[in-house]
């Protein structure tokens, strides 16, 4: 039975929570093949998670091969192809913990960088996984700097082949997925030699393993890179080259290729490569950052009307924590950061595959837009969503710390896309390069991409409003926003020229400037964000209750996100401090109203109790006694050691004698 | 042998530096002599062959509670075999034999041996003390349940007396009432001193605390009526066996009530005790140690960040150069020397608390009890906002580590996992933080009503005086100088003051429009907790300031007037709008803030590695290949990774399990 506490909080929902279920998903059909595809992973025994808090490292390694070649088996069964409308949703289900995900980037890059030789040779075998494969970049010494890499590809014309060597301790291989235990094969990124003049960065498919026993093949030294944060599941993998030897035919070569003689030669363009490293970026969105953010909220929001704490009146019963002022501050800011999020990856899912077919027709105007806004994106969203997901955590108390309340692994698992597909401070500064650029642009009259357009119609000015309640009027923040990001860039690229006109040299002052740089990318993400939330409130507007409650949430993301930075918003004045007044003011308010429906807006996620794997965040609310059942299952509850080695000698008098 | 020389980079990093770390070891300890002991007593720990073993990240859980206890037991006879007594010494020894984590037997130690000291009565002490010095009995102290923790009065555990046997007889009457997270009660502790409601003579009379025994002592079974256990995996404390503990009609003497203070005699007579404001006295000393474990673990986070940021070589910085240290970027220094310069201010903060305690501890032991609201209150907001900052801070390390700092070789992760809780116990914070909010709407209260108060809320007497309206800007514009950092303490004064006064006109606002008292103060909350965070943000920074006096050394005043600059300058950028709403600052003084916080990261880069070099932990405490002192960070994390336990065998069991048997079905 549900727990009349939370039971409550359903009742009184504003909207239809099924139907903001399939807002989200996209359409009802959308829900229901969802739906499908969770019930069919979900109810088979092999894609349990159920112990998974309680396992080693070992037995999260097994499991996941257990459920990699499983999968391959339930695919062909429920008929899910991997082009299938199902197939998206099959990762979700699984909630991440499955092998071989490397494999496929290990196809991908073939796809991509591979001629049509290599990938009629290849892919077959992959696609029916007679080899198993991995994608070698990152090095111990180098990640974000691709043209740093060291390890060395040399050519040697009287063999046709290419020899591979980790020539020092940083070169090794370090970090890629599925290559410490699993994989048979990679694609190494390398320097290419040739004739001893080096060609830069090059990929070469180069089998690690046997195909036969599995053992490493000669010339390679290959492991797990030991434990991490979590991630147990995969074996993150290092590699080391001594003199292995590749046939000319391995290096991937769309787009350049070494002919027998050693020339090498270039051919067609590298863009289509560039764009696809792109769409990476936005792809890992949806079910590496907003589903764990959404799953936090869920387990967090839930626990929050279950847990009574304190009282608020003097004779009262106890109060549930999320009535707490505080609490709300906490938890309901995260909450409308998920919906602003899903919404704003939506808008860019709909450019990237406008995009794509503009580059299909070799119209490759887009991609500096397209490459701005996936790295400034990937950064802002992957840092927010994070820091969101530890703020659920901490809102928690205790309960959060206990693994089984599932928010510690979601944490853990998010915090990574920080740094995987580009480090965010780095790729906030690729962001930075383009906005001032543009703003140059702008500035001289030139036409710049639409995102950026805000940026020539630069208007001076205050912020119109006159009482708290024109701070819920999207143009009013809107407006705010767009300020702020014209302020910080306009400012920034000021400076900028400034310091190279009294002689600094260019790379210096960019040196000089990057902390401006960075505030200056993250303002422009803010405002397209607040900009795209309220452009699509707009149009919701005949669903019932719907449009009512996404309107709150804008104007709650919107707000606290004036209320957390306001000194951006006031230091030209165009926010006065009478004013800021007001916009505190509002969003105080608005957590009391949006309090009502916060257990209907995490319900909307749908999130299954498999899937949240959290004994604070069931649906029925039973938090206590399933805490209480699990904590039972603890393999430190199964008679242990210490007491007869340790503990026992301990307690009979060992110390007396002394 | 190559392996011994250190890093060519941090040689020349540590060559540059313009202070000795060691004056600074110095300071940071109490003083040379206290230097010299720390380091013998951890000599003494860290070459003794018995406190060795493998690396933890390798271990179940269970082998690390196996190891932990294995440990903690020979760590208490060598305590006592070396007659090492003095609190911060043992502090010392336990945190080199446990490297900073938990112990199952901290809450013994802690708690257990502590309560019996000051809450039994000397029947009680000859009963129960010796007997738990020597570990012949092992406790806990059980008061957390499962459904409550911060509000005390909730607790739901009964304790009620039975004249007819003269025994209390004690139940978890629900689910929410079984006791939750105390360490050491899982699998270690054979007693427990429970907190329950007691109930004699049909009256409930309060939260008590009880001496129950929960194991059979010489099997360690649970006793029939006490279901007994493990709360399974955390995020950390591996170490540790958070427990649980369920009762049902489990009876224990009379005597075994701890009845030093409040007692029932036996008929059921209930006889109340004198005063409750003596337990302040625990929680004040609780809190200074999190507020200086808050500077510890922030400081072995940065030592680990700074030391790998001047190894790691990433990029360009000057086209056709050879990759820069990533330590020279800005945005790199902008992460960390800002969390630096905050484990410098918390360390002297963490001392400044634990000095006023023992000043005047023997003022409470007279009875004089008039500066520990004031203490209490303080501490309370200072554990809030320097572990929030703490908790922040190692992981904005962790992520300048990059993908690094992900791996459990880094050691950044056990930090963070280690320290976070500490956002929640004792005191979660921001409880934490508006108990201290009572306190400063109380002083100004005091203020509006033209009483003067005293102490760290002194500066709210000039409020009185000003009597503007938030609103009115020019008027409280200070004269800063971005160099001096007292004048930099005025502005927080200022912004303090700003804050306490929105925060109690919008709670008076409040009560004008509503009945409930409790109502007006939770709908002021938020603004609450910012007035709190801004009072302890101005002591922080007068702290530091007012350390830079003592240093005589000139070089060492130097570096830290620069570490003080810049936590003080640095916490105004990122609070701009407070200054600017006040009027505090002007625009211009804020772009001018600005400025020279870039300037002072670039004035601190060469003293980086220096300063972290002057926290002095060994290399067997920080745990970190990214952090070792000498630099050689890619080989160690190759000789790591190779003892991995997916490493143990050539070919993982997985391939004959899974991968063969399909790939001869394909």
């Amino acid at each position: 039975s549900v727990n009349p506490d939370l039971a409550s909080e359903r009742q009184t929902a504003s909207f239809c929570v099924e139907k903001l279920t399939a807002l989200l998903d996209g359409g009802t059909e959308q829900t229901r093949i969802r739906r499908a595809v969770v019930e069919a992973i979900q109810s088979d025994p092999v894609f349990s998670t159920e112990n998974q808090y309680f396992q080693t490292q070992n037995e999260r390694y097994e499991a996941a091969v257990r459920k990699a070649v499983h999968l391959q088996k339930k695919m062909h069964e429920m008929g899910w192809t991997e082009n299938g409308p199902e197939h998206k949703y099959i990762y979700r289900a699984l909630s991440g913990d499955v092998a071989f995900l490397l494999h496929r980037v290990f196809m991908r890059s073939i796809s991509v960088l591979g001629s049509d030789k290599q990938i009629a040779k290849w892919i077959p075998l992959a696609t029916h996984l007679r080899l198993i494969g991995s994608y070698a970049q990152t090095e111990l010494g180098h990640g974000t700097y691709l043209q740093g890499l060291e390890t060395t590809a040399v050519f040697d014309i009287a063999t046709q082949e290419f020899i591979l060597n980790t020539p020092k301790i940083s070169a090794m291989k370090w970090w890629p997925g599925d290559m410490g235990r699993s994989a048979t094969h990679t694609v190494v990124f390398a320097q290419l030699y040739i004739h001893g003049k080096c060609y830069g960065i090059h990929p070469f498919i180069v089998q690690i393993r046997s195909l036969q026993d599995h053992s490493l093949c000669p010339g390679i030294t290959a492991g797990d890179i030991g434990p991490k944060m979590n991630f147990e599941a995969i074996d993150n993998g290092y590699l080391m080259l001594k003199n292995v030897r590749v046939p000319r035919e391995n290096m991937l070569s769309k787009f350049c290729e070494v002919r027998p003689d050693g020339t090498y030669v270039r051919q067609g363009s590298q863009k289509i490569n560039y764009f696809t490293m792109t769409t990476v970026r936005i792809s890992l969105i949806s079910d590496e950052v907003l589903t764990p953010l959404m799953k936090a909220c869920t387990i967090a929001i839930r626990y929050s009307v279950v847990r009574r704490q304190s009282k608020l009146k003097p004779g009262e019963q106890e109060a549930k924590i999320l009535d707490y002022q505080t609490q709300q501050e906490k938890l309901l800011p995260q909450l409308a950061a998920a919906y602003a999020f899903h919404f704003i990856n939506d808008y860019l899912q709909e450019l990237f595959d406008r995009g794509y077919r503009e580059i299909q027709r070799k119209n490759f105007d887009m991609l500096p837009e397209l490459h701005a806004l996936s790295s400034g994106f990937k950064a802002v969203i992957t840092h927010h969503c994070t820091a969101a997901v530890e703020i659920c955590l901490r809102a928690c108390g205790g309960h959060g710390y206990s693994l089984l309340s599932g928010l510690p692994s979601l944490y853990t698992k998010i915090l990574a896309s920080c740094i995987y597909e580009g480090e965010n401070t780095i790729l906030l500064l690729q962001t930075a390069r383009f906005l001032i650029k543009c703003f140059m642009a702008a500035s001289a009259g030139q036409p710049v991409p639409p995102s950026v357009t805000y940026l020539a119609a630069v208007k001076p000015g205050k912020c119109p409003a006159k009482n708290k309640l024109d701070f819920l009027s999207p143009d009013i923040y809107t407006e705010a926003y767009q300020h702020v990001a014209v302020r910080l860039i306009s400012s920034t690229a000021a400076k900028l020229q400034d310091l190279v006109q009294s002689g600094a040299k260019k790379y210096d002052a960019w040196n000089q400037c990057t902390v401006q740089l960075v505030q200056a990318a993250k303002a422009h993400c803010h405002y397209i964000t607040v900009k795209n939330f309220a452009e699509t409130v707009e149009k919701l507007e005949t669903k019932a209750g719907i449009q009512r409650i996404m309107k709150h949430l804008c104007d709650l993301f919107a707000l606290h996100g004036i209320f957390s930075n306001t000194g951006a918003f006031l230091h030209d004045g165009y926010i006065s401090a009478a004013q800021m007044d007001m916009v505190t003011a509002s969003y105080l308010d608005l957590l009391a109203v949006i309090r009502k429906d916060a257990v209907p807006l995490v319900d909307a996620f749908d999130f299954t109790d498999k899937s949240l794997n959290s004994a604070l965040g069931s649906y029925d609310g039973q938090v206590y006694q399933r805490l209480y059942e699990w904590a039972q299952k603890s393999p430190t509850n199964k008679m242990s050691p210490a007491y007869e080695k340790y503990l026992k000698p301990l307690l009979h008098n060992t110390l007396s004698k002394l | 042998a190559a392996a011994m020389t250190m890093n060519a980079d941090l040689r020349r990093e540590r060559a540059a530096a313009t202070f000795q770390p060691l004056l600074l070891t110095h300071i940071l300890d109490g003083g040379p002599e206290r230097t010299r002991r720390r380091k013998e007593i951890e000599a003494l720990v860290l070459n003794d062959p018995d406190f060795q073993h493998e690396d933890l990240n390798f271990l179940s859980r269970s082998q690390r509670y196996e190891q932990a206890i294995r440990k903690s037991s020979l760590m208490v006879m060598k305590l006592r075999e070396y007659g090492i007594a003095d609190p911060e010494e043992i502090f010392w020894f336990k945190s080199f034999v446990h490297r900073g984590r938990p112990e199952p037997l901290d809450l013994h130690l802690g708690m257990f041996l502590p309560t019996l000291l000051t809450q039994a009565t000397p029947e009680q002490q000859d009963r129960f003390f010796m007997p738990a010095w020597n570990l012949e009995i092992i406790g806990t102290y059980a008061q957390t349940e499962m459904g409550h923790g911060t509000h005390l009065r909730g607790l739901e555990t009964t304790a009620t007396y039975d004249p007819a046997t003269q025994e209390f007889i004690l139940n978890s009457p629900t689910v929410t009432s079984i006791k939750w997270w105390p360490g050491g009660l899982g699998k270690t502790s054979n007693h427990a001193i429970v907190l329950a409601q007691l109930y004699t003579q049909g009256q409930c009379k309060g939260l008590h605390a009880f001496i129950v025994p929960i194991r059979q002592l010489g099997t360690h079974e649970p006793l029939p009526g006490i279901t007994v256990g493990d709360i399974g995996p955390k995020f950390g404390y591996d170490e540790m066996d958070n427990g649980y503990l369920k009762m049902d009609n489990f009876r224990i003497p009379r005597e075994n009530m701890l009845m030093k203070y409040a007692q029932v005699e036996p008929d059921g007579t209930y006889v109340k005790p004198l005063s409750d404001k003596l337990t302040y006295g625990t929680m004040v000393f609780i809190r200074s140690l999190i507020v200086g474990d808050s500077a510890r673990s922030l400081s072995r986070a940065c030592t680990i960040a700074i030391r790998y940021s001047a190894v790691r070589h990433q990029s360009e910085l000057k086209p056709g150069e050879p990759e820069p240290q990533i330590l020279d970027y800005q945005t790199q220094q902008y992460k960390l020397f800002p969390l630096l310069a905050a484990a410098y201010a918390f360390h002297f903060v963490g001392a400044y608390i634990k000095d006023t305690y023992h000043r005047i501890s023997g003022d409470i032991n007279e009875g004089d009890l008039s500066e520990l609201p004031e203490l209490h209150a303080l501490t309370a907001g200072l554990k809030a906002f320097t572990s929030w900052t703490a908790n922040a801070g190692i992981e904005e390390c962790r992520m300048a580590c990059g993908g690094h700092g992900y791996s459990r070789c880094s050691g950044i992760p056990d930090i963070y996992v280690t320290f976070t809780p500490s956002c929640t116990y004792e005191g979660e914070n921001t409880v934490m933080m508006l108990q201290t909010a009572r306190f400063l709407v109380k002083s100004y209260t005091q203020v509006s009503s033209g009483q003067q108060v005293t102490g760290m809320v002194s500066y709210l007497n000039d409020l009185s005086r000003q009597r503007i309206q938030p609103q009115h800007v020019a008027a409280r514009t200070v004269t800063m100088r971005v160099n001096d950092p007292v004048s930099l303490v005025e502005a927080y004064k200022a912004r303090a003051a700003w804050l306490v006064e929105a925060a109690a006109k919008n709670l008076q606002a409040e009560l004008n429009h509503r009945k409930s008292k409790e109502d007006a103060w939770n709908r002021t909350s938020v603004d609450l907790v910012r007035a709190s965070e801004a009072h302890c943000h101005y002591v922080v920074v007068k702290l530091f300031a007012a350390k830079l006096s003592e240093v005589t050394n000139a070089a060492v005043r130097a570096v830290l007037t620069d570490l003080c600059l810049l936590y003080a300058l640095f916490g105004i950028s990122k609070n701009t709008g407070d200054f600017l709403q006040a009027g505090i600052l002007t625009s211009a003084q804020i772009t001018q803030v600005n400025q020279h916080v870039k300037e002072l990261l670039a004035v601190i880069r060469p003293n980086a590695v220096a300063l972290v070099d002057s926290f002095d932990f060994h290399d067997v405490h920080l745990g970190s290949v990214l952090g070792r002192y000498d630099g050689n960070v890619y080989e160690n994390m190759f000789e790591w990774a190779k003892k991995s336990p997916l490493n143990k065998t050539q070919v993982h069991e997985s391939f004959h399990k899974h991968l063969k048997p399909m790939q001869a079905k394909l």
